[in-house]
């Protein structure tokens, strides 16, 4: 298996560690998506392997995403070594859970015109990350993959080695978990308590004893707008 | 005319429709269903968000002691094999 009398061309070496500097933070973002709290030492094995793969690399030019492959390839081991089950079904009360009819049931901003844009509009970056966090990990790599990194179902099945159907199905899935992890997230931490409040004291200030006339509500509603 | 789907079975679809991914069939099935149906076409905008959350609102900062210790690493890195001999 030795590769023997390699000679370290210095152009590669140094053409790899420029392309690592240049992708970190975005390697370190898929990362913190994937695994969370083990993203750096995810990266780290991440650029490990691309230093022993990088003489595969023909174009240069499709190095950013190769990296991210390379990654994500990182992850789907760590997740078979440990054993993870390839997927649990949903209860059938998470099955049928749907975001958008809770919001019309539940009404969490009474005030707004905007229902449901104005309830995804209190989340934060932050509070995405780890609305996402919440998903089991095999439900998590398809769909970062998928919506954040914008890879289509094939790459992500060959990324993964999932045939597609098992992706298209990870993806469902995890959709649905997303969506039901939002609303028990903005229960849990408050979130739309918080966004009523402001609303509502707001409509106290105006002392119109109504709902806040003109000023439309805005999309941050409330938190960090500033 | 394809045969009319419900609004459970409309639903499920949506987000394939917003990927691209649908069988022409379904594709048409679901675009007639959309033509009559408010709801699901309220569910069509709001797929449609919760999409646009994920690809827009999901940056990560690397912490500048996370970004020390990796350029560490990139420094320390050796390509092709781990025998490769350093250049310093
Ligand atoms: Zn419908």
């Amino acid at each position: 298996m030795a590769v023997l009398g390699v000679v370290v061309e210095t152009t590669d070496r140094a053409a790899l560690q420029q392309l690592a500097r240049q992708e970190l933070p975005r390697l370190y973002a898929l990362a913190r998506r994937l695994a969370g709290d083990e993203a750096e030492d995810l990266v780290q094995e991440a650029l490990v392997r691309a230093c022993r793969a990088f003489d595969g690399l023909a174009d240069h030019q499709a190095g950013p995403r190769w990296l991210r492959v390379i990654l994500a390839n990182v992850w789907r081991d760590r997740l078979r070594a440990r054993g993870r089950r390839p997927s649990e079904l949903l209860v059938d009360e998470e099955e049928r859970f749907s975001l958008y009819d809770t919001l019309v049931e539940e009404d969490p901003l009474p005030y707004s015109d905007t229902l449901h844009v104005d309830f995804l509009g209190a989340f934060s970056e932050e509070d995405v990350h780890l609305v996402l966090q919440r998903l089991p990990d095999h439900e998590r790599a398809p769909l970062v993959l998928r919506y954040v990194e914008g890879f289509d179902a094939t790459e992500v099945a060959a990324m993964l080695a999932l045939p597609v159907g098992t992706v298209h199905s990870q993806l469902h899935r995890g959709r649905q978990r997303f969506e039901r992890e939002l609303w028990r997230y903005a229960e849990e931490s408050g979130l739309l308590a918080a966004t009523s409040d402001h609303e509502g004291r707001a409509a106290g200030d105006a002392g119109a004893g109504g709902r806040p006339d003109g000023a439309p509500a805005p999309a941050g509603l409330g938190r960090g707008s500033s | 005319m394809t045969a009319p789907i419900t609004c459970r079975a409309a639903v499920q679809r949506l987000w394939g429709y917003l990927d691209h991914e649908l069988e022409p069939r379904d594709q048409s099935a679901l675009d007639e269903h959309l033509a009559f149906c408010l709801r699901c076409c309220g569910e069509l905008a709001f797929a449609r968000e919760l999409r646009r959350l994920l690809r827009t609102r999901t940056s990560v900062s690397l912490p500048g002691d996370a970004q020390a210790r990796l350029e560490a690493v990139i420094d320390g890195l050796e390509v092709g094999d781990v025998a490769a001999r350093h250049d310093e």
